[in-house]
């Protein structure tokens, strides 16, 4: 009994299925608001804390958990948690009293009025001091930063993990080559999330919370935050083992899991598999339908949106505007296109340059 | 003043209070009364210099906890512990390959009642979450949007530089973790386009048959100071750690909360 669930769960765990029940479990919680009720996240934050306390019976389960770096990410995952619902609750509530023509929470009962900073900031921010350092030294009597051995270039650890916060960049490397997911994505976060300001022009939303009247901003952001981040994150820590191969919580890391690796490249996909030829000797001859799939996504699927799906804000934004925001749009969900992609497809490159190391 | 003979004496706290209070070095200090009075309590913030970094007033929305979750200003505290416990951390470590993991072996093995390391490298865990879940705060409340926008630009710079924060110094201990999380971690560098020797395009930046993009001259060689995490690396990643990042960031949040208030404070709904 207790292993059949066991079982279950490393199966629930793995990539394809954990993220795609996430990203649906997202989906749903923007679509219906009932997943906000204080009952439902009381209810998850309890049967959250149940399953790590019951897990960590498990031996491999505990092995992970307890590592010292890895207490601050099982604390994180409570947190986000936490204070995800926090603001969809009260962006709800906002929602329901703007609804009934009401202002929003920070606009009535006089929250819209000033108060003195001394005393009710300054000491609204030494409570908030006094408790982080009253957590931290408790968190610090508790656990021993670690130290390991002392580094040795000649050994290299299997696996090898970047430091967590990273992690899910790390694990962007199983679908994209490390230029792409090493160096053009994180730029394109931040890049991204730097043009947030100038792409998003409307004005409702501004200084309370709401989820009405910023949908798609709102759940744009949080899919990246909150699935292509944090849950990346999750994965990268607890469910990559050896060689950067999946692994359940409550499996064994066994250095010697072998998975069968049978991805094949689109250019393959093509000339060998669809049309029966061997591959041309030529190597842009032989990936032009990878280049060809890639400009339409970046160059004809833009104008196509904009008379279309997202004609709304291209006339909303402008061309300029609307040029940007659609260009991180695309590039933000190539990930999981590309997940897709290699969990229906075994699909390894879209465009496979070897050559000259230019991969997609 | 005239004394009253039938008034009970003060007790005895409140004379000591009002003595201190009334000495010289007192008002040398505090150039006011208890902040009790709206004069006292606009001169408490407007003559102290770092109370001063707040406006007077300030709506009381965004006083609440369930608006800010105080989270910036738990990133800021804990930028502060680190600063506290980093420099305490320094005067026992030595950032070079034959001494670097001792230094911290012994750090917890002789120094008495020695919880700093630990503080330390907790509190950078934890800032990493705060400045992620300000972030998620400030997004959620819309307060990015106009006249905000520089702000939130400042904030992503300060993010990207938490996140440099915590990486350059992961490296410090010197042991197996360390090394190769950064290796992993630098090993993308090596796939930069133009600048990285794998990374696409590098090949065309050559002179005839004289590559100039090559492991010694790439972005990762420039990042590590040398071709793998060694001596280079570790000087590099210190002085980056323990000077250059936390000075940026010092300066970038002096901006930042100086735009807080010049863009009318705390954000609220017009
Ligand atoms: C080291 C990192 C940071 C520190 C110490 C910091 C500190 C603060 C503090 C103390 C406030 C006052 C209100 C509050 O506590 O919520 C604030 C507000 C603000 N922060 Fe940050 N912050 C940091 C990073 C960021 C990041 C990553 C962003 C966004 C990407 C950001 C954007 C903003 C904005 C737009 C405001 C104004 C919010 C409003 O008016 O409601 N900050 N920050």
């Amino acid at each position: 009994m207790v292993d059949a669930l066991k079982g279950a769960i490393n199966f629930l765990t793995a990539p394809e299925i954990f993220i795609t029940l996430a990203s649906v479990l997202f989906f749903l919680s923007m679509r219906y608001k009932a997943f906000w009720a204080p009952k439902v996240a009381l209810a998850l934050g309890i049967l959250g804390a149940i399953f790590l306390a019951v897990s960590m019976l498990d031996h491999n389960f505990a092995l992970i958990v307890k590592k010292p770096d890895n207490v601050p990410i099982v604390a994180m995952l409570f947190l986000v948690g936490f204070f995800v619902w926090l603001s969809m609750h009260q962006a709800h509530q906002n929602d329901e009293r703007i609804a009934r023509g009401e202002p929003p929470n920070e606009a009535s009962n006089g929250e819209n009025e000033k108060t003195w900073v001394w005393p009710d900031l300054v000491y609204t921010e030494l409570l908030c001091m006094i408790i982080g350092m009253i957590v931290l030294v408790v968190w610090g009597l508790a656990f021993h930063a670690p130290i390991e051995e002392a580094a040795n270039p000649a050994r290299t650890p299997n696996p090898s993990k970047a430091p967590w916060y990273f992690l899910g960049l790390q694990e962007m490397l199983v679908y994209y080559d490390p230029w792409l997911a090493g160096v053009v994505f994180p730029s394109l976060i931040i890049v991204g999330l730097m043009a947030i300001p100038y792409i998003d022009m409307n004005p409702k939303g501004n200084g309370y919370y709401t989820f009405k009247e910023r949908k798609v901003e709102i759940t744009i952001f949080m899919f990246g935050f909150l699935i292509q981040w944090v849950l990346l994150v999750i994965l990268g820590t607890f469910l990559r083992g050896p060689n950067w191969n999946f692994f359940g919580p409550y499996e064994y890391w066994d250095l010697h899991k072998l998975l069968a690796l049978n991805n094949v490249n689109l250019s393959e996909y093509v000339w060998v598999k669809a049309l029966g030829v061997g591959l041309p000797k030529n190597m842009f001859v032989r990936e032009i339908p990878g280049i060809l799939a890639t400009l339409v996504y970046v160059v004809v699927l833009p104008g196509l949106l904009a008379r279309t799906w997202l004609k709304k804000y291209f006339e909303k934004l402008g061309p300029w505007r609307y040029a940007v925001f659609v260009m991180l749009l695309l590039l933000q969900i190539a990930l999981p296109i590309k997940m897709m992609l290699r969990w229906l497809f075994d699909l390894k490159y879209i465009v496979a340059l070897p050559e000259i190391f230019f991969n997609i | 003043m005239a004394t009253n003979a039938t008034k009970p004496p003060e007790p005895f706290l409140t004379r000591t209070w009002d003595y201190i209070t009334d000495t010289q070095i007192w008002k040398s200090i505090f150039r006011h009364g208890m902040p009790s009075t709206s004069r006292n309590r606009v001169l408490v913030v407007m003559t102290n210099v770092f109370l001063h970094l707040h406006p007077v007033k300030i709506r009381k929305s965004g006083v609440r906890l369930k608006f800010t979750w105080c989270m910036g200003g738990l990133t800021f505290f804990l930028f502060l512990v680190e600063t506290f416990t980093g420099l305490l951390l320094m005067f026992y470590y030595r950032p070079t390959v034959a001494y670097a993991y001792m230094d911290i072996i012994d750090l917890a093995e002789q120094v008495p009642l020695g919880i700093m390391r630990e503080i330390h490298r907790w509190g950078a865990h934890a800032m990493v979450i705060t400045v992620w879940l300000h972030m998620f705060r400030v997004f959620m409340t819309g307060s990015y949007k106009p006249p905000r926008e520089f702000n939130w630009n400042v904030g992503v710079i300060l993010l990207v530089l938490t996140l440099l924060l915590s990486f350059t110094g992961y490296l410090l201990p010197w042991d197996q973790l360390a090394i190769w999380a950064i290796t992993v971690g630098s090993n993308m560098a090596r796939a930069t386009p133009l600048l990285g020797y794998e990374g696409p395009g590098a090949q065309l930046l050559a002179l005839g048959d004289v590559k100039m993009v090559h492991a010694g001259s790439d972005a990762r060689f420039a990042l590590l100071g040398g071709r793998f995490v060694g001596e280079g690396a570790l000087l590099r990643f210190y002085v980056l750690h323990c000077v250059g990042i936390p000075l940026i960031a010092g300066i970038l949040m002096a901006v930042h909360f100086w735009r807080v208030r010049k863009d009318g404070g705390i954000s609220g709904p017009v």
